[in-house]
C-alpha cells in the first residue's frame, strides 16, 4: 500500500460571463493503491469538474487557482500537454458518464482502442495490438468479434464494457469511472459492477467512482467523500460514514435512498436547492438547506474547513458538533 | 390450483381490468426487404387496478412497460385483448373499444399520464400557466376567471407556492424539480381517476425524487387517485406502489403485492432482478443470483402459456407449465 494519488487543496473555476462559477472548492483526498474511492452528491456539486481536473482535461474556460495533484509523486498541475499525454491513459483512465456517446460512430471499436495503444506504444507491431485487444475484451467479457464491430451495432452495456476495455487498455494505476451505469438499466448495471470490481480485484488497480446513486456507492467503495456545492463536506471509510454519518447533508443523502431491504421506512427530502456557485459563499454553503442549523450556522460566522471526528474520518466543521444529537 | 390471472382475486370493483392485452409492431426486416417482422412487445398481459391503489410495472429497459402504458390510454392502438374502465359518470365498466371521438374527452379527463423527462414535456415557449391552462381549455371547464382561481390552487397542491411567482415563468426558468411538479400540476387539474407514470422521477437527484414520490403519495390519498407506476428501480416502485408486476419480454411473469414479492419472489426473472438491485448499506453483502436470461426465454417461447399459478395472498406466477424450472434454479 502506498498513495497513488494525492490531492491537496484543489480549486478550480469556470469562467462565465455570468462571473466565476466555482466548481471545485479546496479539495483534498488521496487514494492509497488498489483503493476504491467514492466520490458523491447531487448532480451540478463538481464531481465531475474533480475527475476533469484530475486528467487535466477540463474545458478551456477553467482556472485552476490553487492546489497540487500528485500522481505516483509527479506534479500534474501546470504540465505542458506534450507532458500530459504520456500521463495521460498510462497512469490514469476514465471511464465517461454515457457510454453511448464515447464513441466515435464511424471508426470501428477495435480500431479506437488501437489508436490509445499505437499513442502510448508506437513500437508493438499490429498483431502485438490486436492481441492486447482480445485479452482486454476477455477481462470484460466481450467477443474477440466486437473489436470489428461499429458502436451502433452493440448494446448500452456491451458499449460500456467495451469503455473499460479501452480504460483499461494502457494498464493505468487508476481508473476514474464517472457514473459509468447511470444509462443502464439495473440488470445491466449489475453486470458491470462486477466487472469493475472483477477487473480492479485482478489488477490491483486503485478506483474513483463518481455516482449519485448511494446504493452503488455502498457496494463499491472503501471510502468515500461526500461533495456539496464544489466542497467535500464529508469524507472517511465508506462503512463508518453510512454507520455513523456527521454532516447533515449526509444525513439528508442517506435519509433520502430507498431500499428494497430492510424495514420499509419513510424517506426524507430534502427542501431547497444547492446555491449558485458564482456568488461568494460565506460560511457553510448548507446551513439555508440544513434541517437543524444552529444559530451560529445561520449567521455563517463558522467557515467551512475539514476537521477529524474519527480514524480517518472527516467532516466539516459546522457540523461536526451538531449532528449526532 | 390454477387459475387464470384474469379471475384475479378480489370481489370488490375495479378501476381498471386490462385481459390479455397484446401489442405487436411490424418492422421491416431490412431496407429494401418487402418482409415485414413481428416485435410482440406486449404479449397478452393481464391486471387489475383498484380505486386508489398503485400499480408498479417493472422489468428491464425494452419489455414493453412503455408500450403496456401507451396503449392502456390509446396512444397506441392495442393489436387485441380487452381494456375495461370505470366510468364514473355511468357507474360502469366500459371497454374502450368501445370509445368514439366523443366520449374519448370523457375519457382522456379520467388517465392522464406522467412523462419521464420534465425537460421534453413541457411547450418550452408556453408560460406555466399556460400549460397547466390547456386542458381546462381543450374540456371547456369553467369559465376564465374560475380556470385562473383552479391553476392558482393545483400550483399550491403541488408546493409551487407562491403561485404568483411562477404563473408567468418559462419552463427553463425553473429547476427540475418543479418542471416535474408542473407536469403533475397539468396533469392533476383535470382530476383523473388514473394517472400512468412513466419513470416520472429517473431524471431528478435523489434530494429532489423522494419530495416528488412524497408529494405523488399524499395526492393519490386526497384525491383518491389509481397509479400504474412504470419504473426499473424495485426500490422506488417499492416506496411507491402497493402491488409490483414483473414484465419480462413482453409478458407479466409474477404480480404480487409488493413486500411479499420481495421476500418471496418466485420466478427466476424475478428473483434475477431482486438480486441486481444494489443496498445502501455497506454491511450488507448481497445475494447473488445468476441466471440465464436466454434460458428463461427459452422456456417462456416453449410454453407460450397465458396460465399464471396462485401462490395465495394475491400471489400469481407464471409457470409456463414446467414446475422444475420454477421451484429449483
Amino acid at each position: 500500500m502506498g498513495i497513488v494519488l494525492d490531492v491537496k487543496n484543489l480549486s478550480m473555476h469556470y469562467e462565465t460571463l455570468a462571473g466565476n462559477v466555482s466548481a471545485v472548492k479546496d479539495v483534498s483526498f488521496s487514494i492509497n493503491s488498489g483503493e476504491s474511492f467514492g466520490l458523491v452528491g447531487e448532480s451540478g456539486c463538481g464531481k465531475t469538474s474533480v475527475a476533469m481536473t484530475l486528467l487535466q482535461l477540463q474545458p478551456e474556460n477553467s482556472v485552476i487557482t490553487e492546489g497540487s495533484i500528485k500522481l505516483e509523486g509527479k506534479e500534474l498541475v501546470g504540465l505542458s500537454e506534450y507532458e500530459l499525454r504520456k500521463v495521460r491513459w498510462d497512469s490514469i483512465s476514465i471511464v465517461f458518464q454515457g457510454a453511448m456517446n464515447a464513441w466515435n460512430p464511424v471508426i470501428k471499436i477495435g480500431e479506437q482502442i488501437r489508436e490509445a495503444l499505437r499513442e502510448h506504444y508506437p513500437d508493438n507491431s499490429k498483431q502485438t495490438n490486436v492481441q492486447k485487444i482480445h485479452e482486454l475484451f476477455k477481462m470484460v467479457g466481450l467477443d474477440e468479434s466486437v473489436a470489428n464491430r461499429y458502436p451502433h451495432e452493440l448494446s448500452g452495456g456491451m458499449k460500456q464494457r467495451a469503455v473499460i476495455a479501452l480504460a483499461l487498455s494502457c494498464d493505468p494505476k487508476i481508473i476514474i469511472a464517472d457514473e459509468p451505469t447511470t444509462a443502464l438499466d439495473v440488470v445491466i448495471q449489475d453486470q458491470i459492477l462486477n466487472e469493475i470490481k472483477k477487473v480492479q480485484e485482478l489488477l490491483g488497480l486503485s478506483l474513483i467512482y463518481i455516482s449519485h446513486d448511494i446504493a452503488v456507492i455502498a457496494e463499491m467503495t472503501d471510502m468515500i467523500a461526500v461533495m456539496y456545492a464544489g466542497s467535500i463536506v464529508e469524507m472517511g471509510p465508506t462503512k463508518e460514514v453510512f454507520k455513523s454519518p456527521k454532516h447533515s447533508y449526509t444525513k439528508a443523502l442517506l435519509d433520502s435512498t430507498p431500499s428494497i431491504r430492510g424495514e420499509k421506512k419513510k424517506l426524507k427530502s430534502l427542501d431547497g436547492e444547492p446555491p449558485s456557485l458564482i456568488n461568494k459563499i460565506d460560511g457553510c454553503s448548507f446551513s439555508p438547506r440544513c434541517p437543524s442549523p444552529t444559530n451560529a450556522c445561520k449567521n455563517k460566522e463558522i467557515e467551512m474547513k475539514l476537521v477529524r471526528v474519527g480514524e480517518q474520518h472527516y467532516a466539516d466543521q459546522c457540523c461536526s458538533g451538531c449532528v449526532n444529537e | 390450483m390454477q387459475i387464470n390471472a384474469a379471475q384475479d382475486v378480489s370481489m370488490s370493483k375495479n378501476l381498471i381490468e386490462v385481459r390479455n392485452l397484446v401489442k405487436h409492431f411490424e418492422v421491416s426486416s431490412s431496407f429494401l426487404s418487402s418482409k415485414k417482422n413481428i416485435v410482440r412487445a406486449v404479449d397478452g398481459i393481464s391486471f387489475n387496478i383498484k380505486p386508489g391503489e398503485s400499480l408498479g410495472l417493472v422489468g428491464q429497459s425494452g419489455c414493453g412497460k412503455t408500450t403496456t402504458a401507451r396503449s392502456l390510454c390509446l396512444l397506441d392502438p392495442k393489436t387485441s385483448g380487452n381494456v375495461n374502465f370505470f366510468n364514473p359518470e355511468k357507474q360502469t365498466m366500459e371497454s374502450i373499444d368501445s370509445i368514439d371521438d366523443d366520449s374519448l374527452k370523457v375519457f382522456r379527463r379520467n388517465i392522464q399520464m406522467i412523462f419521464q423527462d420534465p425537460y421534453e414535456s413541457l411547450n418550452p415557449r408556453w408560460t406555466i400557466k399556460d400549460i397547466i391552462k390547456e386542458p381546462l381549455d381543450i374540456h371547456n371547464i369553467g369559465n376564465l376567471a374560475e380556470r385562473e382561481d383552479t391553476i392558482v390552487e393545483i400550483l399550491k397542491t403541488v408546493g409551487l407556492t407562491p403561485p404568483e411567482n411562477y404563473l408567468a415563468r418559462y419552463p427553463h426558468e425553473i429547476s427540475g424539480g418543479q418542471r416535474q411538479r408542473v407536469s403533475i400540476a397539468r396533469t392533476l387539474v383535470m382530476k383523473p381517476k388514473f394517472v400512468i407514470c412513466d419513470e416520472p422521477t429517473s431524471m431528478l437527484d435523489v434530494s429532489i425524487r423522494i419530495s416528488i414520490m412524497d408529494l405523488m403519495l399524499n395526492l393519490a390519498k386526497e384525491l383518491d387517485v389509481s397509479y400504474l407506476y412504470i419504473t426499473h428501480d424495485l426500490a422506488v416502485a417499492r416506496y411507491m406502489c402497493d402491488r409490483i408486476a414483473v414484465m419480462f419480454n413482453g409478458k407479466i411473469v409474477e404480480i404480487a403485492e409488493t413486500e411479499e414479492l420481495l421476500e418471496n419472489p418466485i420466478h427466476p426473472y424475478t428473483k434475477r432482478l431482486i438480486s441486481s438491485i444494489p443496498i445502501p448499506d455497506p454491511f450488507n453483502i448481497r445475494e447473488k443470483y445468476t441466471v440465464n436470461f436466454e434460458e428463461i426465454d427459452d422456456i417462456i417461447s416453449k410454453n407460450p402459456s397465458e396460465k399464471m399459478v396462485d401462490m395465495g395472498k394475491g400471489h400469481f406466477v407464471a409457470t409456463h407449465d414446467t414446475k422444475d424450472f420454477l421451484f429449483d434454479t
